[in-house]
């Protein structure tokens, strides 16, 4: 994704330190960070063994419960199937960078005023995804459950079953789902500002 | 997971060379596939070549009125891209009704094409497999196999193809575009997957060192319509047990032209040449429809406890086909 001077986002690439690791630089929360890291570590564990941001989750591990979704360049992606050295250059927002200062996100907000969680473990990745859906429900991406008949590229609107669906890569073994359904259709009915782009 | 060396590259030649002179190299795209098989120790590359970044992000109306969809373009953003939901929608609806919103926007079109059969026993790096370890043996063919193949298996290996995209590209008459140390081919992406038989271990006709680059549609034809439907134990984020992908014209009440795929059922994406055959020509009815998937699914052989998938992809076949031609009939 080209920057505003034009230069390609880690244009030069990660540099070679041996043939294990590589010297890069991820933005986590507007935070740049320069590293040197074995080429194995995913997004996950860079986040939360390297960088101590320990609000992003280890569930699976291997891309099926979504304890582990953040926003990389604004779109969510599961981190334990990312390796960092392929995302040099990129942008990471986590939950703790989804807060303005004392201000919670409207996501944060909605899911305390509905109680949308029992033990929380998924919640972390319950809210980056949310936040995901709720930019690409206006930003007109189709889902499974979306009518054939919507024009394309037309926001779509967030009934219960466009949540359910698009939500589906984020196990609660809590079932705390009528909850979070509820929090995510208040903060999309609240128009709720997408931060983390 | 063990070690392995990484390297971006900038351009397809690049990365073609950079392959052909490294053994153990693997391309690396999205990575959902490929990181979680190195996680499980299926696979373990000696070396990386990251192709993410190369310029193949693009979906592209070519002059024949067809599409041609860059290797690395996501998931999502193909479902969504305006010229496949308005013209394909069997395509976008097959990606929409795979993986999850997170991995889709991660997944890419030549990933999603390439990604390895979800068979337990595949996975499973404890336990016998031809396809990850050729002579070891099939321990799904007696053993857990529900979601696993009812034709085009063997005795050496009865896993599915996983994807639900290529099977919509299948019904499409796709091609897969293919370059390599040896220049660039194209393979129907009806050939693309490959039947078992006594060699499991290879998945589809992509050679060692060839980059998947790109995917080209066929124009569509004014006159059909199209749709992607999918049956799975829950109702979002899973696997197939069966699927149909169909592209059906009707004209006075005939069917003038008739694709239809399978997915769920086999190793590849099952076109279903001897329904497509019987519907040629004859009335656009349920009876018809039936007779047709019946034909192409007396060639089943289940395994002990899938055999259920054969009543399950016939009612699916005759429901989207029916559905089609009401549609065609309502104008």
């Amino acid at each position: 994704m080209p920057t505003a001077d034009g230069r390609r986002d880690g244009a030069d690439g990660p540099r070679p330190v041996n043939g294990r690791h590589s010297a890069l630089t991820l933005t986590v929360n507007g935070t740049p960070h320069a590293l040197t890291l074995d080429h194995r570590t995913t997004v996950l564990d860079l986040l939360r063994e390297h960088l101590g941001l320990t609000g992003t989750k280890k569930g699976c591990d291997h891309g099926q419960c979504g304890a582990c979704t953040v926003l990389v360049d604004g779109r969510r992606a599961n981190s334990c199937l990312l390796l960092a050295v392929a995302h040099d250059g990129r942008r990471i927002t986590t939950v703790e960078g989804l807060a303005d200062a004392d201000r919670l996100h409207p996501l944060q907000e909605a899911f305390l005023a509905r109680d949308a969680l029992q033990c929380g473990y998924c919640t972390p990745g319950q809210i980056c995804s949310a936040v995901g859906v709720l930019a690409e429900a206006a930003a007109g991406f189709p889902s499974h459950v979306t009518p054939d008949t919507a024009p394309s590229g037309a926001p779509v609107s967030l009934t219960a079953d466009e949540i359910r669906e698009r939500m589906s890569g984020n196990l609660c073994r809590c079932g705390a789902y009528p909850r979070i359904v509820e929090a995510v259709a208040d903060a999309a009915a609240a128009g709720a500002e997408v931060r983390g782009r | 997971m063990r070690p392995f060396g990484y390297l971006r590259v900038d351009s397809v030649d690049e990365a073609v060379r950079a392959a052909a002179g490294q053994p153990g190299a693997q391309f690396l795209a999205g990575g959902t596939n490929l990181v979680d098989l190195m996680k499980l120790g299926v696979e373990a590359p000696r070396v990386l070549i990251d192709v993410s970044r190369l310029p193949l992000d693009r979906v592209e109306e070519l002059p024949d009125g067809g599409l041609r969809i860059g290797a690395t373009v996501r998931n999502a953003d193909l479902a969504a891209a305006p010229a496949v939901r308005d013209r394909y929608p069997v395509l976008s609806q097959a990606l929409l009704a795979g993986a999850s919103g997170q991995l889709r926007n991660t997944a890419t079109t030549g990933g999603n094409l390439l990604q390895r059969t979800r068979c337990t026993y595949f996975q499973d790096t404890a336990k016998p497999c031809n396809k990850r370890e050729p002579g070891s043996g099939c321990p799904a063919l007696h053993g857990t196999h529900r979601d696993l193949a009812v034709l085009g298996h063997s005795p050496h290996c009865v896993a599915t193809q996983p994807s639900d995209m290529a099977v919509a590209l299948a019904a499409l008459d796709a091609t897969v575009h293919l370059h390599g140390p040896e220049g660039e081919r194209a393979v129907p992406a009806t050939d693309f997957h490959r039947l078992p038989g006594d060699s499991p271990e290879r998945d589809t006709e992509i050679r060692l060192g060839e980059l998947l680059t790109a995917v080209e549609l066929p124009p569509p034809r004014a006159d059909a319509r199209s749709r992607y439907r999918k049956v799975r134990d829950r109702a979002s984020f899973a696997f197939a047990l069966a699927s149909v992908a169909a592209v059906l014209a009707v004209r006075d009440g005939v069917v003038v032209h008739a694709a239809l795929a399978f997915g769920g059922l086999a190793p590849r994406p099952w076109r279903a040449r001897t329904a497509e055959a019987a519907l040629h020509g004859a009335p656009a009815t349920e009876e018809n429809f039936a007779r047709a998937a019946a034909a192409e699914l007396a060639a089943a052989a289940p395994l002990r406890d899938n055999g259920f998938k054969v009543p399950l992809a016939q009612s699916l076949a005759v429901a989207v086909l029916t559905d089609l031609a009401d549609r065609a009939a309502a104008g």
